[in-house]
């Protein structure tokens, strides 16, 4: 059933450099100083080569990483006269802050609420886009649209539409017969405002990366299902979604990154700019009480065991992420 | 191509060095130009109108020259105006301060120079209103900034929709309606049991002015949290109670909803502060011209919501001379212009008495002498209350929300043990 594409990898698949046999005008001085200087460059000029990024990514996202971790370590207060070191306060009095727990239970509902429902659209989509529609450049653009508008702009516009008052969303809602929501006030309902937001700008995104893998497919194997007498659901679901598994491990992997990083969204879905995440944090996510910690409350130190304490999350996240991509990818494979 | 490549690449590298070198000289400090004026920075936000003013400083001074930084809104300013007191340089040398940040700036007192020390000799402090004054002096009495307009508090209804529910709707008659708060909420069950709509935009927009008619905040003199010991629990419960009767329309303000809700003439009564009064004419739109009215009974007396300081940071080059320069802005002439520039309400005693001020008018306000209406107010704004550090987030964050809370159906009770809590964790 499977086509198996064999990569060449790993130690002896790179070409060598040729190597001279006839040496016999040159000193032996000479050899050794070139031999060191061909020696030096096939070692060190790669390096080189990638040096420029890990110096930025020094610059930019060691040294802060690290700095913060630092300054985690401080009752840093904008302003104060003094800084004292704190050891692990922070850490402790953050373990036993509810408002802390409170946000991360908000970031994971939100997550789950939007990545779930995403990766399940994405595909269908991706399917649908596969087919042999008519304009299809046209229709693959189409889905990446939301992603290309202003996320700023997006989240404004939702937020008048779920607006708990005059907005538009309520206002269909009370002519189809059901009851207004308050968007605002109900912790659930304002989850599902939100990863709708990000739903709208994401899933067309996703759709096309999966629908690029799905291209890939060789389409012999289709063909050969086909000749097995196998249903155009049977292929789908036999076919395509194993030889996607990969591909929706990356969506997965990158969604759980961009979502708990969640920020702008309930940001600005507070009416006027407030960053409490609704009148009880309702839907204060993490970055969005860290950001008031920081730069609201000016604690610097406590927002930099926030932020050490999410990044550990992501990293935790990421790493049952990985462990299930290996085994997907072992499993899936035969 | 390659050429035009080669072209936008040099533009960029020039755009970046220029954005560099404008950088360093806005944080440097190039103190003088080329000739030998001294040059004074002053960083603002919002409109203050002071622009032809500088003109005319410049032409008074030639030895001046004169910088502005303006920034559209108060929060950045202040956010920066905060990093760069702490990293100890990059201030302009004379700072906007806004009345809502005060508190806060106050705390760092240290950072500012005492203008009772260096400000011109001929500039005393009966030059603003007593209250003014008190709010930027600190505990042991230096002056960090001199007042420039303030926003005194009146009462604005809606004629029409008093009169729809068989109310007093003219200014004699509403008087007894906004005499004190017992009153104004009186009236306010009237008017919803007659109309069924609401009576005020929202619940923390009436806590705040009577929180701050009190004699004790959020905090003693000692810094010391007095929420559970002052009136404020009364209060929120004053509030509570009128919520829970339907006359709250429940939009939080400068929300779009809230907004809105103006157009919509979702509420009857608004706190309105005189600079209130435009947005009042923005967000209700010409449709409405001439139904609201603003009356000079206010609730408890009087009030002051925003208006603003200019100071002179430590970390400055030139402060005797831009403690000269915010001195003469902040002179009653000056500020008469300033109002008739962008409308801010002057602080001035002086300036409460001129002519030009007492007789502006409004006319969507049904022709009423706005000018005269303010000044009046300003004069019944009761000393000013101590406040502490946290006095801004505990009624952002913690009041704020407990009353949101309460509109969106949290009983009094509980929203007010999250009031305590939440006050006793910000002033921390």
């Amino acid at each position: 059933m499977t086509t198996e594409l064999t990569v060449t990898s790993g130690r002896g698949a790179e070409p060598r450099p040729p190597r001279r046999e006839d040496n016999d005008d040159i000193t032996p001085a000479k050899v050794n100083w070139r031999h060191r200087l061909t020696h030096l460059d096939v070692k060190v000029s790669p390096y080189l080569y990638i040096a420029p990024f890990f110096i930025v990514f020094g610059l930019v996202g060691l040294f802060p990483l690290l700095y913060t971790a630092y300054l985690s370590l401080f009752d840093w207060e904008m302003g104060a006269d003094e800084q004292p070191f704190v050891g692990l306060d922070n850490y402790t009095t953050l373990l036993a802050d509810s408002q802390f727990w409170n946000a991360m239970v908000n970031t994971l509902s939100i997550f789950v609420l939007s990545s779930g429902p995403q990766v399940v659209v994405a595909v269908l989509l991706a399917a649908l886009l596969n087919t042999a529609l008519r304009g299809r450049t046209a229709w693959r653009m189409g889905v990446l649209l939301p992603y290309v508008a202003s996320l700023v702009a997006l989240t404004i516009i939702f937020a008048n539409l779920f607006g708990p008052q005059y907005g538009m969303v309520n206002n269909i809602l009370e002519f189809v017969g059901i009851d207004r929501i308050d968007w605002q006030a109900e912790r659930w309902w304002s989850h599902v405002a939100i990863a709708t937001m990000v739903n709208w700008r994401w899933t067309g995104y996703n759709a096309l990366i999966v629908l690029a893998a799905m291209q890939a497919i060789p389409r012999d194997v289709y063909e050969a299902a086909w000749v097995d007498g196998a249903s155009k659901m049977r292929q789908f679901f036999s076919i395509t979604l194993p030889l996607l598994r990969p591909t929706m491990i990356f969506v997965v992997v990158t969604s759980t990154i961009g979502g708990l990083q969640i920020f702008t969204e309930p940001k600005l879905f507070a009416p006027a700019g407030s960053n409490n995440g609704g009148s009880q944090n309702q839907y204060q996510t993490v970055v969005l009480y860290m950001y008031q910690s920081g730069f609201e409350g000016f604690d610097l130190g406590y927002a930099s065991a926030i932020a050490w304490v999410l990044f550990l999350v992501i990293i935790g996240i990421a790493g049952v992420n990985f462990l299930i991509t290996r085994r997907l990818a072992s499993t899936g494979g035969s | 191509m390659r050429y035009r490549r080669a072209g936008l690449a040099k533009a960029l590298a020039c755009t970046a060095v220029v954005a560099l070198a404008a950088t360093a000289c806005g944080s440097g400090g190039s103190t003088t130009t080329s000739d030998g004026k001294t040059v004074l920075t002053i960083a603002t936000f919002n409109e203050f109108g002071y622009e032809e003013l500088f003109k005319e400083y410049e032409a008074a001074n030639p030895n001046v020259k004169i910088e502005q930084r303006k920034t559209g809104q108060g929060a950045p300013h202040h956010q920066n105006l905060f990093t760069k007191l702490t990293a100890g340089s990059g201030l302009a040398d004379i700072e906007g301060i806004e009345e809502g940040y005060l508190a806060k700036v106050m705390a760092q007192s240290s950072k500012f120079e005492d203008l009772k020390k260096i400000g011109p000799s001929d500039v005393r402090e009966d030059r603003w209103l007593q209250w003014k004054v008190d709010a930027v002096t600190t505990k042991d009495g230096k002056l960090i900034g001199y007042g420039t307009d303030i926003g005194p508090l009146a009462m604005c209804y809606r004629k029409d929709l008093l009169e729809a529910a068989n109310m007093p709707s003219d200014a004699e008659g509403v008087k007894a309606l906004f005499e004190n708060w017992d009153s104004y909420f009186a009236a306010g069950d009237q008017y919803v049991k007659a109309t069924g709509k609401a009576w005020f935009d929202s619940a923390s927009q009436v806590f705040n002015p009577m929180h701050n008619q009190e004699k004790v905040g959020y905090f003693d003199a000692d810094d010391k949290l007095a929420i559970e010991t002052n009136n404020d629990k009364k209060l929120f419960e004053q509030v509570v109670k009128a919520v829970e009767g339907g006359q709250s329309a429940k939009l939080v303000a400068w929300s779009d909803e809230w907004k809105r809700g103006f157009k919509e003439s979702a509420f009857a009564t608004k706190v309105c502060p005189s600079w209130m009064l435009g947005g009042i004419r923005e967000n209700s739109g010409p449709e409405h011209k001439g139904k609201w009215a603003v009356s000079a009974s206010f609730p408890g007396g009087g009030g002051n919501w925003g208006g603003s300081y200019l100071a002179v940071p430590t970390q400055g080059k030139n402060k005797e001379e831009a403690a000269k320069l915010a001195a003469w802005l902040t002179a009653p002439e000056q500020q008469i212009k300033a109002f008739k520039a962008k409308g801010t309400f002057p602080s001035q005693t002086q300036a409460l008495i001129s002519p030009e001020l007492l007789n502006q008018t409004d006319e969507y306000f049904g022709g009423e002498k706005v000018g005269l209406l303010f000044a009046e107010q300003a004069n019944k704004v009761p000393a000013a209350q101590y406040k502490g550090p946290e006095d801004g987030a505990i009624q952002e964050n913690v009041i704020a929300p407990a009353l949101q809370s309460v509109e969106q159906g949290t009983s009094g009770a509980d929203a007010w043990n999250t009031v305590v809590e939440g006050a006793k964790k910000a002033a921390k």
